[in-house]
């Protein structure tokens, strides 16, 4: 029989630092307490650390970080590309590895001065050759104007309007309301605000943005075995996988027979065949949401409903607590902290463990994922 | 850091494009005022963005084909600041994407303007929309040749 990553690990330990649009440490600070902080909520002494995943856009190597933390001989390391397209992979490559031998505790973390560092899509240099030499000179500058120029079709072929975008934007927001860790804790949002805010690309406006964030986040895999000694109740990888689809182009993935069906739908159907259960049975998502039309693409790559039905879906507050599939409930990246995503997996583990701010009674199954419109990943977890 | 091969910067400040040596022919029969899409030799697949071989049949040998020119607009935003000064100074303008009618996967970024040489900003956006019919025309930019799109006149 073939191995299998199904529940054979676990995320025993969770950590992060504050988030804000400027924090005084340094990445490097922020990354170790961070790290250092989920080791703690595990239980897990850092010296038995020996592996490592994190991004490639990452800029503390783990040279760096274990050297900070104290970790152990390290056996296994690896960073994962595409930005927030990698982040539930740094918990894949790490259950592989802890479920294969070649380790037994592995850190995953990220940590970034977005919010008082630069914007990256200023930095022309090395923004401009492939493939930005088919879309920079035009003013297609920013990932606002890329993922701009999907949503304006989507729009366009399926009848969503700036109400469903709204949607996205409020239930994160509702969701952040009641995080006194979210950057949007005290910063209730309405209609009124979303359709009078400032364009950014249009279609795209302010609040169809995630936010710019200072801040670090980690998480802790052992295997299942060990996750039964550790502190908190196991949250079980159930499942994992990247997707890379075929003639896929990045956030510009204009060049080929059909653009709207993105990475999630690739990461997802290798997600689905590994598990014991379907998207129906999916309690709470959390769902990468760097823009706001990445989460209909998202619930339709995921199989929450069929294609072009991704806005619909958004209706009669279905992504709100209480409705067919609360999402992003810690405030995501709209209205949390925008960490490339980590804070998404963390909030994921919380629920399982219940203890998030906004409690799925009773959730036994998460889905989290990357970002979609960029090579992706994808985790199911499980309590 | 790296610096890419910078061409000389036009007066307005616009980023021109930093050419690969996959890409380099295009805009050398740009530089003819051609529109042309690199296409397989052997199975005659065309393929956008130029690579080395052919995701079909695996052949290295490559032409390039010339198109029409023309194309419906397939989608468009209008980016807001902030963005880099010299595109902040014409926002919002428009960026399009064309649908080739000779190749309709194949989907060109560029800017709708009323001539050749007109700014970012110097159409209507009133008069943007999806499935409007499009022919390209070439405006110097810092030396080089790059791709702009008219209505077509209806």
């Amino acid at each position: 029989m073939a191995a299998t990553l199904k529940d054979a690990t676990a995320i025993v330990g969770i950590g992060q630092t504050a988030f804000a649009r400027h924090l005084p440490q340094s990445e490097k600070e922020l990354a170790c307490r961070a790290i250092l902080a989920a080791l703690a909520d595990a239980g897990i002494d850092p010296g038995e650390v020996d592996a490592f995943s994190s991004y490639t856009m990452e800029e503390t190597d783990e040279v760096e970080v274990a050297k900070a933390i104290g970790a152990g001989d390290v056996t296994f390391f690896s960073k994962i590309g595409y930005g927030g397209g990698g982040s539930c992979a740094t918990v894949g490559h790490l259950a592989a590895a802890v479920a294969t031998g070649q380790a037994t505790v592995g850190v995953a973390w990220r940590s970034r001065k977005r919010g008082s560092g630069p914007r990256p899509w200023k930095n022309t240099a090395v923004q401009l050759p492939t493939p930005g030499q088919w879309t920079r000179p035009f003013g297609l500058l920013r990932p606002a104007d890329e993922i701009g120029m999907l949503a304006r079709r989507y729009m366009h072929e399926y009848g969503a309007t700036r109400d469903h975008l709204f949607n996205v934007a409020m239930a994160c927001r509702n969701r952040a309301n009641e995080n006194p860790t979210a950057m949007m804790y005290e910063r209730p949002l309405t209609r009124e605000m979303y359709m009078t805010s400032r364009m950014i690309s249009d279609p795209l406006c302010l609040f169809d943005n995630c936010l710019e964030t200072d801040g670090a986040l980690a998480c802790v895999i052992v295997s299942a075995e060990r996750a039964r000694d550790c502190r908190h109740k196991p949250v079980y990888v159930h499942s994992a996988a990247q997707g890379l689809p075929s003639q896929h182009h990045g956030m510009v993935n204009y060049w080929n027979d059909d653009p709207l069906s993105g990475p999630a739908w690739t990461a997802a159907r290798h997600l689905w065949k590994q598990a014991d259960f379907g998207p129906q049975d999916v309690d709470v998502a959390q769902i990468y949401d760097a823009f706001t039309p990445l989460i209909p693409l998202s619930l339709e790559g995921y199989g929450f409903c069929g294609r072009g039905e991704g806005a619909a879906f958004t209706e009669g507050g279905a992504l709100e607590l209480g409705g067919r599939l609360p999402i992003n409930t810690g405030g995501g990246g709209l209205s949390e902290a925008y960490v490339h995503g980590f804070n998404l997996i963390n909030e994921g583990v919380k629920q399982l463990r219940g203890v998030s701010t906004a409690q799925v009674p009773d959730a036994t199954t998460c889905l989290v994922t990357a970002g979609e419109g960029v090579p992706t990943s994808a985790i199911l977890l499980r309590s | 850091m790296t610096t890419a091969p910078e061409a000389a910067a036009p007066a307005d400040g616009l980023l021109l494009p930093v050419p690969d040596e996959d890409g380099a022919p295009f805009w050398e029969y740009a530089a003819r005022g051609e529109l042309r899409v690199q296409a397989c030799t052997d199975c005659g697949r065309l393929r956008f963005p130029p690579r080395p071989c052919c995701p079909h049949c695996r052949s290295f040998d490559s032409e390039w084909r010339r198109m029409s020119g023309r194309g419906r607009i397939w989608s468009y935003v209008r980016p807001h600041p902030p963005l880099l000064p010299a595109y902040a100074a014409q926002a919002p303008y428009n960026v399009i994407l064309v649908e080739l009618a000779d190749a309709p996967h194949i989907r060109l970024a560029g800017n709708l303007v009323t001539s050749a040489d007109a700014p970012l900003d110097s159409v209507d956006p009133a008069r943007l929309r999806i499935g409007a019919r499009v022919h390209v025309v070439f405006t110097e930019l810092g030396g080089m040749s790059v791709p702009r799109w008219l209505l077509e006149k209806s």
